[in-house]
């Protein structure tokens, strides 16, 4: 066991973890933040998605000693300091982009990356951005209305919810 | 009620705060103290002979506890199948055991044979690599044509042909649809491959076993779509204890798609291992495993006939099936392929005379059962293809042979040559609207402008119909069903006024914490805000039977509405006594028990109130408290329909279909929140996509699955996918059920398929390539452009 | 998967030491690595990761050609080589998903040599060098056939030298699930002739098209490939498209990478 120290949402954490613990798994098991979630062995599905100095990151392929010092963001930080849901959180909501929640904390921490990078993403910019983000129930209709959304731009124009 | 709240609104969900901000509690978010974790060896060749399992090594490996193999669970029972199919010569189904864990044989590249459990997941993983398991690896049967006709392969000694039943529907029927092929002025063939898929929630199955030693209590956390069907089945068929010893919770469940309908070995591993060890015991499935072990779904080989005159009416219909039943009995895999599947096969239309034959067969593959529409996509599809071809043969417009087929508005309540009987609906105001929101009338400038990109566009076609909410049980118990049919609710009024609803159906993914609680309101004249829906805790809930088949508001939610009649009748009793008036005199309206015609008033509130504190109550006629408890069968399927079109450009350099748009008109009876509906939609044509270009699980000659991760089994992505159009105005509300509802969460998958598939082979044809009249699903690239070459 | 201590060096000469450790095995970006490791098909006890070491990362223009770091992550060729090699950085933009873009290196993909990998076709096509911890090796002598490099047992990638071309382009056909290269063909025209590299077909691994390259030196516009084919022989077949496919494909999309190279 080695003792790793990092930031995770704001907050100096440390533990002591094996050379093979997975960032996720540090997360989830060490830390108790479930929100972060599992869904494939090939680093494909996405849903373990947070952010590591500010770059969308899969924490199941990344080990936890790997990125030790650095600045890591969980679903667990997305909301607003009140409480209340961030703005793509919201937008997920209003939009229903999201349904049985499991890719959720994954495709929220995505969006967010797409949206810092860039800020009026086009629809076919955020389709491609969300390619390793698999959703099973919402066909991304209305994911992607939520990111368009969240972007500030008008998606009333959008086809029916 | 406010519109932004009730029945109809597009109300946002509730359950979305905790699933956006990392607060869902998923099986595998659970931790128990003292847990201890399960690793299952399975299998790694398709078929074989157990001849001994060397566990000594492992057993000697750091922070082993225990490690157990299917001899340890020989004396328990089987897992059941759920409904008894027999063959058209009266034969019984053959039902071979499907043990906890394999026993004598292996039958499928993942079928579990023994558990690892240990202090940590690592240890248990790194033991199980120690366990030794001598297995001599037999023929592998997967190629279904070769199963019924090799009598030498086996996947279970005692079953000749691997034939589990020969069906016929309606055999009565058989002696006319032959005659009236023989007569018909055309016959159009097609053989036909129903593509065998993975459900693949996102959630990987996972499960905790928690034996209490102090009361002999078992409590089971998993991943299921019917937590009191899968507390049934493990008590009663299964681990033989009794079933008030046992209860089983879903909380949070990551989708399902039918595949957490059913109780798998792991469950009633983990309970076994918890009692054996005296500490929770914990299990998680990974990807890898899921896609060997969670029950598929589809795979049928069909060869359809359609008899029409030359004018395109349909005469007869037949076809001969062989389905993929896997290597065990799934719970539901009888019932999939013959009542959810040739009930089904008149579809929307008039056919006069229709038989179909259906053979389950099995393999050494992973178990198929129902997977969203669960036969109903099997039958649509062979409907709606093999009219399109008629169509070509014919050189008929498929939008007018479709039209003048269809059952009409005032055929209702249509009787079927496959017996069920159609409540309502109108099938061509569907059709219309799809025309109109898909703009056919454009398609001719849309298909120019591809063509200067030098892309091929096509436009394809649906009109389908399906069964929901299958029902009712007396009917289904005489055509062998082993349950029944029917949901519960219990409508809790607490004594401060604020409500729980404990209901039987299970949300994992479809919102009923939101529209439940949107129905109630509407109904009681109490805020959304202080009605809770519980779900998926036998302990707390009826005895219901889950979420499957968009059975959910159909079924659950009238027992539901059912059980808040009872309220209210209960709270004019109660009313009648505090404003001594008579009970017939008494109305509720918007959350008010008045006397009508006058000012007298008590609200809800005083009313729940009276009845926990009943000082001014009729206590010699009258219980004090208020809950109710409903449990409602219905008097028949519920019958969704509508009609789908698809727009395809395909690449014929390199075979790539590219979905250019896609449009559904649908008819789901009354809609209780359109914003879910139509979320369900998108979802449902998202997944039938994915059959129809993207998904297919497959399987070697020695039944090893080589679409095994995601690097090989393509799941849909945002990019592979457009923007839906849908709608869903032309409803016919259901005559049989109180919301009038139909259901909504298979249709999108059921629908959707023959459209893309249409869609690609009208693009062929307007290209010039008019040899190619099918391509079996998925359609990728490399499958088109082979098509083409040909 | 199995244990192993892990080691972070920040020199390249302290990474080298580190792996000749006795099963000592480099970690890139882990984007293959990890799952594999999560299969059990490889188990290092020592694992040696390079991205702590700041003089592998980044990109800068040298002499008129383009450096990239050996342990530049693939979202950083994406945006930096955008002005000075635009293929290249359409093609690092497209491997993966913007997750796997964040952590996946170019050393890590080229050591790995994937025979669905996109950058092979780029260094081979660009006759780039590739720079390790004790030499330089040329593109045309690197890649040796599928998951082979001439890499030598603990030997870093620390750099790659791309020679900036007149025009190219990288036309990437996804294998629909993996979303690797089912066929991925990069063109490049130099003052000095075109270099056609072609991933994902052959069961060798990336290779280069000289028919193509002889044709289109001569010509650089589709037609002149047009009548050309690629035997299908030593071309892979799975269940998502036949040798003939991936045959087909690679000339495809050869001409539709020379109409729109840039």
């Amino acid at each position: 066991m080695t003792n790793v120290t990092m930031t995770v949402n704001g907050k100096a954490v440390s533990g002591d973890v094996e050379g093979r613990t997975l960032l996720s798994s540090f997360l989830r098991e060490g830390l108790g933040l479930t929100g972060t979630h599992v869904g494939c062995d090939t680093s494909q599905c996405g849903a373990c998605v947070v952010h590591v100095d500010g770059k969308p990151v899969k924490s199941c392929t990344v080990f936890a000693l790997d990125v030790a010092g650095a600045a890591v963001k969980t679903i667990e930080g997305m909301a607003n300091a009140d409480g209340s849901l961030g703005v793509i959180q919201q937008a997920f909501q209003d939009h229903h982009g999201l349904q049985c929640g499991f890719c959720t904390p994954g495709m929220v921490m995505s969006a967010a990356a797409l949206l810092a990078d860039n800020p009026k993403p086009t629809e076919s910019e955020v389709r491609h951005y969300l390619e390793g983000n698999i959703c099973r129930c919402t066909g991304y209709h209305n994911i992607v209305k939520a990111v368009l959304a969240a972007s500030g731009q008008d998606v009333a124009a959008v086809a029916a919810e | 009620m406010p519109k932004d709240g009730g029945i109809g609104a597009s109300t946002v969900r509730r359950e979305d705060i905790r699933f956006l901000t990392g607060k869902g509690r998923y099986t595998a978010d659970i931790n128990l103290r003292g847990q201890a974790y399960a690793c299952f060896l399975r299998s790694e060749v398709a078929h074989g002979r157990i001849n001994r399992i060397d566990t000594a090594e492992a057993r000697a490996m750091p922070g082993v506890l225990a490690v157990m193999t299917g001899a340890d669970f020989a004396a328990m029972g089987g897992n059941p199948a759920g409904w008894h199919i027999p063959s058209r010569n009266g034969e019984a189904m053959k039902e071979p055991k499907r043990p906890v864990l394999a026993h004598g044989k292996v039958r499928h590249v993942g079928d579990a044979y023994a558990v690892v459990v240990a202090e940590t997941l690592e240890q248990a993983r790194d033991a199980a690599g120690a366990v030794v398991a001598d297995i001599t690896e037999l023929p592998a049967v997967v190629d279904m044509a070769q199963a019924v006709a090799n009598p030498d392969l086996r996947v279970h000694d005692e079953i000749a042909n691997n034939v589990c039943f020969d069906w016929g529907w309606i055999e009565d029927n058989r002696a006319a649809v032959d005659a009236a092929f023989k007569a018909a002025p055309h016959v159009t063939t097609l053989e036909l491959v129903n593509n065998r898929l993975v459900p693949n929630a996102m959630e990987p199955r996972a499960s905790i076993g928690d034996y209490d030693p102090g009361t002999g209590d078992y409590k089971l956390y998993t991943t299921s779509q019917n937590p009191h069907l899968s507390r049934l089945l493990i008590a009663a068929f299964v681990m033989g204890i009794p079933e008030n010893k046992l209860t089983v919770i879903a909380p949070d469940v990551g989708g399902g798609f039918g595949s957490k309908i059913y109780h798998y070995g792991e469950e009633a591993a983990v309970l076994a291992a918890s009692k054996a060890l005296n500490r929770p015991v914990k299990w998680v499935a990974d990807r890898s495993e899921s896609f060997l072990s969670d029950a598929h779904g589809r795979d049928h080989v069909t060869r359809i006939e359609l008899a029409t005159d030359l004018e395109g009416n349909f005469l007869a219909l037949r076809t001969e099936t062989l389905a993929n039943v896997g290597a065990y009995l799934s719970n539901f895999s009888t019932a999939t392929p013959t009542f959810l599947h040739g009930t089904l096969m008149a579809g929307p239309y008039r056919t006069p005379l229709v038989y179909v034959n259906v053979k389950a067969v099995f393999t050494n593959t992973a178990p198929v059962d129902a997977y969203r529409g669960a036969g109903r996509p099997e039958a649509t599809f062979s409907i709606e293809r093999v009219v399109d071809k008629m169509c070509r043969e014919l050189k008929l417009d498929p939008v007018a042979v479709r039209r003048k087929n269809l059952i009409q508005p005032d055929q209702y309540p249509y009787t079927t040559p496959v017996g069920l009987v159609y409540d309502t609906g109108n099938y061509p105001a569907t059709l219309d609207k799809l025309i109109q929101i898909a703009d056919f009338s454009g398609f001719e400038a849309r298909r120019a402008e591809s063509a200067r990109r030098g892309k091929l566009r096509g436009l394809g076609l649906s009109t389908w119909i399906e069964a929901c909410g299958i029902a009712p049980s007396n009917l289904v118990g005489v055509l062998g069903a082993r349950v029944g049919l029917y949901d519960a609710a219990t409508v809790r009024v607490n004594a401060t006024g604020n409500i729980s609803v404990m209901t039987g159906a299970h949300s994992h993914g479809q919102g009923h914490e939101t529209v439940f609680a949107q129905i109630v309101s509407d109904k009681l004249g109490i805020p959304a805000s202080s009605i809770e829906i519980v779900h998926g805790d036998t302990s707390k809930i009826p005895f219901g039977m889950g979420s499957y088949g968009s059975r959910s508001l159909a079924v659950g939610g009238s027992a539901m509405v059912k059980a808040v009649d009872k309220i209210i009748a209960k709270g004019k009793k109660i009313a009648a006594h505090m404003l001594e008036a008579a009970e017939d005199d008494i109305v509720f309206e918007d959350g008010k028990f008045s006397v009508t015609g006058t000012d007298k008033a008590k609200t809800f509130g005083e009313i729940a109130f009276s009845a926990y504190v009943p000082h001014n109550y009729p206590l010699e006629s009258l219980e004090p408290g208020l809950e109710e408890t409903a449990f409602y069968d219905p008097a028949n399927f519920t019958y969704p329909a509508g009609a789908y079109a698809c727009e395809v450009e395909v690449d014929a350099e390199t075979g790539r279909v590219e979905i250019a748009s896609f449009a559904c008109a649908d008819d789901f009876g009354n809609v209780m929140n359109p914003m879910i509906v139509n979320g369900q939609v998108h979802g449902g044509v998202a997944q039938g996509i994915g059959q129809a270009l993207l998904e297919a699980a497959a399987y070697d000659d020695n039944g090893q699955l080589l679409t095994g991760s995601y690097m090989d089994y393509a799941m849909p992505r945002a990019d592979d996918l457009p923007m839906f159009t849908v709608d869903h105005s032309c409803n016919t509300p259901c005559t049989h059920n109180p919301l009038g509802v139909k259901g909504c969460g298979e249709a999108g998958a059921i629908g959707s398929p023959p459209a893309v598939v249409n869609a690609v082979i009208d693009a062929l044809h307007r290209g010039g390539h008019t040899r190619v009249t099918h391509i079996d699903m998925p359609l990728t690239p490399s499958r088109v452009w082979s098509a083409i070459q040909n | 998967m199995h244990n192993f201590d892990f080691v972070k060096p920040s020199s390249v000469a302290d990474a080298v030491r580190a792996l000749s450790a006795q099963g000592a095995q480099a970690l890139s970006g882990g984007q293959t690595l990890l799952p594999t490791m999560k299969q059990r098909l490889a188990a290092p006890a020592v694992l040696v990761s390079l991205t702590g070491i700041a003089d592998t990362k980044g990109v800068r223009l040298d002499k008129g050609a383009l450096s990239v770091g050996g342990a530049t992550a693939h979202a950083v060729v994406a945006k930096e080589a955008r002005k000075h090699y635009p293929a290249l950085a359409d093609l690092a933009g497209g491997i993966g998903d913007p997750a796997v873009r964040s952590r996946g290196t170019i050393g890590g993909s080229l050591a790995n040599n994937d025979p669905s990998a996109c950058y092979p076709a780029a260094v081979l096509a660009s006759g780039a060098t590739i720079l390790t911890d004790r030499r330089s090796i040329a593109a045309d002598d690197f890649f040796q056939g599928m998951f082979t490099t001439a890499l030598h047992d603990g030997e870093i990638i620390t750099g790659v030298v791309f020679p900036i071309p007149e025009k190219a382009a990288y036309v990437k056909f996804n294998q629909p699930a993996s979303r690797f290269a089912l066929t991925g063909v990069f063109v490049a025209k130099y003052g000095s002739g075109v270099r056609v590299a072609v991933t994902g077909a052959s069961a060798n691994g990336v290779f280069r098209w000289t028919e193509a390259e002889r044709a289109l030196s001569a010509s650089f516009t589709p037609a002149a490939i047009a009548g050309l084919s690629l035997p299908s022989d030593g071309m892979i077949a799975d269940l998502h498209g036949s040798a003939a496919y991936r045959a087909n494909l690679a000339r495809v999309l050869t001409g539709r990478g020379v109409a729109s190279a840039h």
